[in-house]
């Protein structure tokens, strides 16, 4: 067994608020470092919401409200002193949907990186190389990197987000469903990579697919209705889960 | 007893639904029928009128022959300068409305309600606005300011700083339409990469929303061509010997033309293959605009 | 424990940036408060002593360039060489004559020269006598519209009239045939057609108003007088037909977003029950789409009681206190396209014409609030049940 980890993030009495509608009812846990946490359960269970909480993406929707703590490395992020800018650079986002920004599959990856400072040439051609060789991807656009990153198919698409993620050096990635439009075969390299990008990084992954929680987190939680049943290791939730909702939700019985 | 359905309808309804449809589709035949009769009429009566030399020469005579040089330059002067003036501020009040303001909020929605209050001003009123603030307030105020003589009349800034205002809505509209066929995602994917707002709206959003600009300023252009009513007393003259060379000079304005020729010649009955020329030109121009600007908009709409 | 995520650098740069957007953002509010107070302040120096009001705006005119005061259509030299206007007195107005069956003389407002067969309120017999001030209220509210004279005569009432007339022809005339073309594109016309017809009804918005007066006044009038015979190449029957080409794109489009934007769920409903595509059209989609048909109505009217160039240009011009669609009328735009350029900034007729300008600003300020916050508010609420 894996040595004990760190704790990276961690949330206590966290809830979340939708205008009138509250979405996540005092949530508690805690998410080790450089290890997979899945989050499952059915749509609209708030599983989403509580990943987008993470980096703050949810204060881009108007009315909405938080209570309780968000900790990442030991500083809540809602205090008033965070700068989200600086929160979202250290925490990667991939999306359901793969986004490339109608620019080259070069700009893309570089996006990030050269927001806020100038980087040479050089540099940036050294991060582009490596942020595709981590995704996978980059045997197979090497000889077209500056075409558009349109061009891709939709799993390649979905690498390159991967990669554009990675290329800031964050030290978390948040991936919201980041299979759910991509084939099996796809989503096999996707998933692959995800086990391999868990060395280095803290991943948070939310999935309404159970076989792939099973197959590549450490850790699952089940969120049902706004609230976090069950928090475990990955085994011990599709073996032996301590809740009733749990087991009637990976038995099929639910949702 | 299940009726069977084609054959039940009777005789009378099915009269009755042709008619109805018939109707509509008339009126909407008459309109375009209208529509091309007007453009036929003009292109008929004027169309031999336009040659290089109308189009290049002074008026002589009275504005009774010769051709719309100045006219045309003046135009195009006027529309140049109120593109300059007017569509900033109505790109950024559109950046505004579709980035930051937050769509219940009380100052969101009061400029919401001026720009459409806006858009219903008729513009003679935008006239009366020019006299009484461009000219009267802010010429006459520049005047005393600077101890010149020369703001305090209607020139081609005053004439342009109110087709600017008259034509805001226009480009807050269609700028605003543009920015919200950019996907909420790829803002999201740009805020997630820890860009800022404001990097994310220069670096991604106006990027996409380039054609909405340019549609916009295409309409305003193509309105601020046509647009009489607003300048008639803020600067438009009838007749001038050159062309601007200030813009707090006067200027001769194509509309303004046409309704001076077709109403106010010595001789209307003369000067008419000149009226229909001067229609002709004034109507192509707005109509290639509009239509330029209809069919980058269109194709926008699909993507 | 120190902050990891505190900015390193604050954003200066952009948070001045989101702030002047902010600001320029409230420019279209700051440009309707101006527009309320520049107009209203110009129409205010009528009902304030007079002594009071004409220092500061005659300083603001008569600066060095005084030659510039009286403010003309600046026709002074083309018209010097017509051999009319020495008789006619200044240019810029007109109106029809019976006499020149194809174009319009010019007309002379200011001492009320009208072409002796027109039934014209007979001009005020006081007119003769020593000129005697009239009280402003009772002024305004007069029958007869004769701005330059011995005593001016500023009756706002043949002007309202003129408006009405041809602002109702002009939507009887606009709004069906705006609402009908709407309801065609929206469910009869093939795909291809509707292609076509939309964007060309749309291009009718941009034609410049002064071509579509330039319309009536050539082509339109002599149609309608072959027609009916009238007398008058000129009146509010021609000047409501070129209104109305204003108005239609506007209820057109207007009527077709709100007949589009009613949800097909309930065009399949009323299919699904037996209806056919036109009773579905007829009685199911244009009556839930009745406040947005509404609003489209309402700014049509807003269309064509503003607009001036046609009005100018097809109407004849002349302010009659007639109702009849058959003769000449003249509306509050008209009045100050024609006047405004030839009055002395400053005098009680510039006044004048500027109370005439916030008429037009209030109404057109209140039929916009209608749509806004009534009409708007009741469509949303029938289909979002908000």
């Amino acid at each position: 067994m894996a040595k004990e980890h760190t704790v990276k993030i961690e949330a206590h009495d966290f809830n979340f608020h939708y205008g009138a509608k509250q979405a996540l009812f005092n949530i508690n846990l805690s998410i080790p470092e450089r290890r997979v946490t899945a989050f499952i359960g059915p749509s609209g269970c708030g599983k989403s919401t509580f990943l987008r909480s993470i980096n703050r993406m949810n204060d881009l929707i108007d009315g909405t409200r938080v209570e309780g703590h968000m900790v990442v490395d030991g500083t809540d992020v809602y205090d008033k002193d965070v700068d989200v800018v600086t929160l979202r650079r250290r925490i990667g986002m991939v999306f359901q949907k793969s986004i490339p920004f109608p620019k080259s599959i070069f700009e893309n990856i570089t996006y990030g990186l050269t927001l806020n400072k100038k980087v040479s040439k050089s540099d940036l051609e050294e991060v582009v190389e490596t942020s595709l060789r981590k995704s996978a991807l980059w045997e197979e656009v090497k000889d077209r990197l500056h075409n558009s990153a349109l061009s891709l198919s939709g799993g390649q698409q979905q690498r390159l987000c991967i990669a554009r993620a990675v290329a800031i050096n964050p030290e978390i990635l948040l991936m919201d469903e980041p299979c759910s439009a991509l084939d099996p075969i796809s989503t096999g390299k996707v998933e692959e990579l995800i086990a391999e990008l868990k060395d280095t990084y803290t991943i948070v992954l939310v999935t309404h697919n159970m076989q792939q929680a099973g197959r590549i987190s450490d850790q699952t939680g089940f969120f049902l209705m706004g609230s976090l049943i069950e928090f475990d290791r990955t085994r011990t939730i599709f073996t032996s889960p301590a809740m009733k909702e749990t087991e009637d939700y990976i038995t099929g019985r639910f949702g | 007893m299940m009726p069977n359905a084609a054959h039940s309808v009777p005789l009378p309804k099915r009269l009755l639904g042709f008619f109805a449809v018939l109707i509509a589709a008339t009126a909407a035949f008459a309109v375009i029928g209208v529509i091309l009769g007007m453009v036929g009429t003009f292109v008929f009566n004027g169309g031999s009128g336009v040659t290089w030399t109308f189009l290049s020469e002074f008026p002589r005579n009275s504005n009774t022959e010769g051709g719309i040089w100045p006219a045309l330059a003046g135009t195009t002067f006027l529309v140049l300068l109120m593109t300059i003036l007017g569509v900033p501020i109505g790109t950024a009040t559109a950046i505004y409305l579709s980035e930051f303001a937050r769509q219940d909020s009380w100052f969101a929605r009061s400029v919401r309600f001026a720009v459409n209050t806006l858009a219903g001003v008729p513009s003679i009123v935008f006239g009366l606005f020019g006299v009484g603030f461009f000219v009267q307030f802010m010429g006459s105020g520049i005047d005393g300011f600077l101890g010149t003589s020369s703001f305090g009349d209607g020139s081609l800034i005053w004439a342009s700083a109110t087709l600017a205002v008259l034509t805001l809505p226009v480009v807050i509209v269609s700028v605003e339409e543009s920015l919200r066929t950019v996907p909420r995602d790829l803002r999201e994917a740009s805020l997630a990469l820890g860009a800022t707002r404001w990097q994310t709206i220069t670096k991604v959003v106006l990027p996409n929303a380039v054609t909405g600009i340019l549609t916009g300023s295409i309409l305003a252009v193509g309105r601020g061509a046509g647009e009489v009513a607003a300048i008639i007393f803020v600067g438009v003259t009838y007749s001038s010997e050159s062309l601007p060379s200030a813009v707090t000079e006067k200027f001769m304005h194509l509309g303004y033309h046409l309704f001076v020729l077709s109403t106010q010649s010595p001789d209307v009955d003369k000067t008419l293959p000149l009226q229909y020329a001067t229609t002709l030109v004034l109507l192509g121009l707005t109509f290639l605009l509009n239509l330029t600007a209809i069919l980058i908009r269109s194709r926008l709409r699909k993507r | 424990m120190s902050n990891p995520f505190r900015s390193k650098h604050t954003h200066w740069g952009e948070w001045i940036a989101e702030w002047s957007i902010r600001l320029v953002a409230s420019a279209s509010i700051v440009v309707i408060f101006l527009i309320f107070v520049f107009v209203f302040r110009e129409a205010s120096s009528l009902f304030i002593p007079k002594k009071f009001v004409e220092a500061p705006s005659l300083s603001a005119t008569s600066s060095p360039n005084a030659e510039m005061v009286p403010e003309t259509y600046g026709e002074e030299p083309a018209v010097a060489e017509t051999p009319t206007s020495g008789e006619e007195g200044a240019p810029g107005q007109f109106i029809y004559s019976p006499k020149n069956p194809h174009y319009p003389e010019i007309y002379n407002p200011d001492t009320g020269l009208l072409p002796a067969d027109i039934d014209v309120v007979p001009a005020d017999p006081e007119a003769e006598a020593p000129p005697v001030q009239i009280g402003l209220t009772e002024n305004l509210t007069s029958n007869v519209w004769q701005p330059v004279g011995e005593v001016p005569k500023f009756g706002i009432i043949p002007l309202l009239i003129g408006t009405a007339k041809t602002t109702i022809i002009a939507i009887l005339i606009g709004a069906p045939l705006g609402i009908l073309a709407a309801l065609y594109v929206a469910f009869f016309a093939k795909r291809w057609v509707r292609e076509i017809v939309k964007p060309a009804i749309e291009l009718l918005a941009g034609f410049p108003s002064v071509v579509i007066g330039f319309f009536c006044l050539v082509t339109v009038a002599s149609f309608v007088q072959d027609i009916t015979g009238l007398p008058y190449r000129l009146n509010a029957i021609v000047g409501g037909i070129g209104l109305s080409l204003a108005v239609i794109p506007i209820v057109f489009s207007i009527a077709e977003d709100a007949l589009s934007s009613v949800p097909k769920s309930l065009h399949e409903a009323s299919l699904a029950l037996g209806s056919t595509e036109w009773q579905t059209a007829y009685r199911v989609m244009l009556p839930a789409a009745a406040p947005g048909v509404f609003a489209a109505v309402l700014l049509g009217v807003g269309r064509a009681f503003g607009e001036t160039m046609i009005a100018i240009m097809a109407t004849g011009n002349a302010p009659l206190s007639s109702w009849s669609p058959f003769e000449p009328a003249r509306t509050v735009a008209a009045t100050i396209g024609s006047e405004m350029g030839e009055v002395v900034w400053g005098s009680e007729h510039y006044g004048v014409l500027f109370f005439l300008g916030v008429l037009l600003f209030v109404v057109s300020f209140g039929l916009n609030a209608i749509t806004e916050l009534y009409v708007k508010k009741r469509f949303i609420k029938r289909f979002q049940g908000q």
